[in-house]
């Protein structure tokens, strides 16, 4: 099976600072990938680098055959990658449901004054979108909350709702940056299930950030642990649980 | 009765209304209709589904999923076979799952989604007797292998393939379905132990929604909402047989959470619910009009009353005056309709309470907005109503006189007793405890009653409820525990003082109604824990209690009272299904804090485990605080 992402030996300077240093990683799709690693190690580096927030200083990104490492972000997410970010990046004082619509806008191709008017083609397109947004409400079950504004939610559903902003770009490579911190145990269970359903039933590939091993073990296919920038170990959970290095990584020197 | 069976009924009504609409679904944000033809099509196909699985007259098919069509066609196919549906709390523990699957000997499982289905591969070994489990939700179920599951749609599609090889299949066994036939086994959620199948045919189910409706009219084009769940005797009793009966259209919720935008939707007719959800809606609208505006506020404090004023007229038998009736008429153009609407029930031709007692005080509130609000009093094994007010003849300490065809009796140690088409045929293997129920021919209620001079029944409390202080003093622990919960700040009570010198009470507080309060006065809290045991908490509860006391004679007067530092909850056995509280274990579980109030205390340190419905085990240690009420003085 050809990989549907190919970081090929990435390099990202910030200065004097290295934050990524010779990373290569492939990526199947449909699989969940888990990036692991202490402070620092370069994990929302990697990120922010397939969706073309940083651009690296070497080395070059493929997806599905085609190499975007020099296209800006919004190009990247008509190409099929979408993201969340560490810190709830979502519009407050909209209601979920204007969230999620605005989630579509990539794939709206009507102008501001048709949209305007609302008429016709404009008005059936927004059906079309708000179908699929009310897939996605059924599919995250937060139809209870779909007319409150964001702002008003609790945290654990803020981050279901901008889970649910990611799905509405309809990604086939979906980047999650800590999509449980700060949750309780039932809320991280009920996280941990969505994206194996995102996963299994979308077949859409996944590449998360996680601390909780937990989680990271129950859900991954495949695990990259990267320390101060380098890549030190890959592969499947059980694997990576042994690795000396991991070990050592994660818990210092003796 | 011509029908003789639900399914015939059903048949009866694809005939007659056709295209006009039965169910009706909210999906995707969408009320999605089904008309009465679509609705037999499913259930002919499901039906035949069933049949291609083996499944035949006399078998059990259990159904554990919150209210959706498939729900509904999943018992009217069993039935149309001649088969039994068995409901099942969607909120039971796996083992009541086990217990109550096994026991009524259910072939088939019809469950709703994923959840259910692993909470049953889990227990598959004990479950020998089921051969297939139905979901309906097919939602994360790509990878499962089991051989045992089967979706829905797949099983519609088996009874089509049936269908063309026995085209006369379906009639036919409709057709052999006779009234005497047994249609459902309801499992009572039972305040102890184990919970017992109450065996009810399609004459009982049919005469109970014959007299009802003759009682209360309903027709085709009532909108009912379906919110309940379906293993209740409450919501089969609208939903499936009055709803069969009348023709009118059943709405089903888009999710649990959002039955009360759901409701303020469809503007229902006809509503059921038990006191819990009245109650609820209670403290919603005091919450709202303490939050109002002053000049909403005003103006709501000024008409409430007046409302109030006419209520009590009608419950004397008495006509307002034409004064009352103007500020009547003037307080419901700018306030009642408004509160109506807010809450969905302005449509509404009556309401109904049932399953437990309401608090005196949230009937009348209904009544001072105009909501024609009536007790219903019965039990699973009569098919769930014996009793009920008629219009305008509420008295709300009463729930009313019996339905045609059904008669009361007051036993000599005060049991109320009934007879009639409905009673139940007995509880399904278990021939003691029918014996027990329906001893000289008349079902035993386990409750204490009288009837009064109006031939309306009063219902004290259940016979084996109703407690004795040491001086022999009797009350009633359900009568004082409605009082305190009329509080939109407290959420739960138990009273307790069973030979005990006075009465004492635990309290649930309402933890968003409390928590909004106490961020208005500026309280900061923690967790729920500490919420519960903050001093200013404390005497905003005292408060309330207080008031509670004040109309009940002194004796029997809450003495003094301790704050839960856990809300009682159904998973770790303090509360039924149906959330009534059980007493007993709660005064076993929490003696040390029942000793604790009978001695001279001032604080209680106290440890509970608490079980998440994962089955992990947590304990929770805290102290709680003694509060003496002072209009209750307990004497030296």
């Amino acid at each position: 099976m050809a990989p549907q992402l190919v970081i090929d030996t990435l390099t990202l300077h910030f200065g004097g600072v290295t934050a990524l240093s010779g990373v290569y990683q492939e990526v199947n799709p449909g699989d969940i990938l888990a990036v692991i690693g202490p402070n620092g190690a370069g994990k929302t580096s990697l990120l922010n680098c397939i969706s073309g927030l940083y651009r690296p200083s070497a080395g070059r990104i493929v997806f599905e055959d085609r190499e975007i490492t020099n296209l800006p972000p919004h190009r990247r997410a008509q190409l099929g990658i979408g993201r969340t970010f560490q810190n709830i990046e979502l519009f407050k004082h909209m209601t979920v449901l204007e969230n999620l619509m605005l989630g579509r806008h990539i794939h709206m191709s009507q102008g501001l004054v048709s949209g305007g008017f609302y008429w016709g083609r404009a008005r059936r397109e927004e059906e079309v979108h708000r179908r699929r947004v009310e897939e996605i409400i059924d599919f995250l079950e937060i139809e209870s909350i779909r007319h409150k504004a964001v702002g008003t939610l609790a945290y654990g559903l803020q981050k279901r709702v901008e889970l649910g902003r990611a799905l509405a770009l309809e990604p086939r490579l979906l980047l999650l940056d800590e999509p449980m911190a700060g949750m309780n145990l039932e809320e991280k269970e009920d996280m941990a299930r969505f994206i194996l359903d995102v996963a299994e039933e979308w077949g859409t590939t996944l590449i998360l950030i996680e601390h909780d091993m937990g989680v990271v073990m129950d859900i991954s296919d495949q695990v990259a642990v990267l320390d101060f920038g380098r890549k030190i170990a890959e592969g499947t959970p059980e694997e990576v649980q042994k690795n000396p290095l991991v070990v050592k990584a994660y818990l210092g020197k003796q | 009765m011509q029908e003789g069976t639900l399914p015939k009924l059903l048949v009866r009504n694809a005939a007659r209304y056709g295209e006009k609409v039965a169910l009706r679904e909210k999906e995707f944000g969408v009320w999605q209709p089904v008309t009465w033809v679509e609705y037999l099509g499913h259930v002919r196909r499901f039906a035949l589904g069933l049949a291609s699985l083996g499944f035949s007259r006399g078998d059990k098919v259990a159904i554990i999923g919150d209210n959706r069509p498939e729900w509904v066609y999943s018992e009217l196919a069993a039935q149309a076979l001649g088969g039994v549906a068995v409901g099942i709390y969607q909120d039971s523990l796996p083992r009541e799952i086990t217990h109550i699957i096994d026991h009524c000997d259910a072939r088939i499982v019809v469950v709703e989604d994923q959840e259910q289905v692993d909470k049953l591969l889990e227990i598959k070994s004990e479950i020998p007797k089921v051969e297939k489990i139905i979901y309906y939700d097919p939602k994360g179920m790509k990878n499962y292998r089991d051989l045992l599951l089967l979706s829905f749609e797949e099983a519609e599609a088996q009874g089509e393939k049936f269908e063309d090889r026995n085209p006369a299949y379906f009639n036919r066994t409709v057709e052999e379905g006779r009234g005497g036939d047994v249609a459902i086994i309801a499992y009572t959620s039972g305040t102890t132990g184990l919970p017992k199948g109450a065996v009810l045919s399609h004459d009982n189910l049919l005469a109970m929604a014959q007299n009802l409706l003759e009682v209360d009219p309903l027709e085709p084009g009532d909108e009912f909402l379906s919110f309940l769940p379906l293993a209740w005797v409450g919501e089969q009793m609208m939903s499936i047989s009055a709803a069969l009966w009348s023709g009118m259209t059943v709405n089903y919720p888009e999710e649990p959470e959002t039955v009360q935008a759901n409701l303020k939707e469809i503007g229902p007719r006809v509503l059921f619910s038990p006191p819990r959800i009245w109650e609820d809606m209670v403290s919603k609208v005091q919450v709202r009009l303490d939050e109002a505006g002053w000049f909403k506020r005003r103006v709501s404090r000024a008409f409430i009353p007046v409302g109030y004023r006419v209520a009590d007229c009608q419950f004397e038998g008495k006509k307002p005056g034409a004064g009352l009736r103007a500020l009547y008429f003037l307080g419901d153009l700018v306030v009642f309709s408004a509160i109506k609407d807010h809450l969905g029930l302005v449509n509404l031709k009556r309401a109904y309470t049932g399953g437990a007692a309401l608090g005196p005080d949230v009937f009348r509130f209904f009544h001072a907005l105009g909501v024609n609000l009536k007790q219903i009093y019965g039990q699973t094994e009569i098919a769930g109503i014996s009793v009920t007010h008629r219009d305008g003849d509420i008295k709300f300490n009463t729930v009313g006189r019996p339905i045609p065809e059904t008669e009361i009796r007051i036993s000599e140690d005060g049991e109320i007793l009934s007879q009639g088409p409905s009673v139940f045929l007995g509880y399904y293997k278990n021939e003691e405890a029918t014996r027990e129920a329906l001893k000289d021919g008349w079902l035993h209620s386990g409750d204490a009653g009288y009837l009064d001079d109006g031939g309306h029944l009063v219902v004290i409390d259940r016979l084996k409820d109703v407690m004795r202080l040491t001086d022999g003093t009797i009350f009633s622990p359900q009568f004082l525990e409605n009082k305190m919960k009329f509080s939109p700040f407290i959420k739960e009570a138990v009273a307790l003082g069973r030979d005990r010198p006075y009465v004492v009470a635990m309290i649930n507080i309402e933890m968003g109604n409390v928590g909004m309060w106490a961020e208005r006065n500026q309280i900061p809290y923690t967790t729920y824990v500490d919420l519960t045991q903050k001093p200013r908490v404390l005497e905003l509860i005292v408060g309330e209690i207080r008031k509670a006391n004040g109309d009940v004679p002194e004796a029997i007067r809450v003495k003094k009272f301790v704050v839960l530092h856990k809300e009682l909850d159904a998973d770790d056995e303090e509360l039924t299904r149906t959330r009534k509280v059980r007493r007993g274990f709660i005064s076993e579980k929490y003696r040390v804090l029942v000793e604790g109030l009978y001695g001279a205390a001032h604080e209680i340190p106290i440890e509970t485990e608490v079980k998440y419905r994962d089955g992990r085990q947590v304990t929770l240690k805290t102290s709680l605080r003694v509060v003496p009420v002072a209009n209750a003085e307990v004497k030296a």
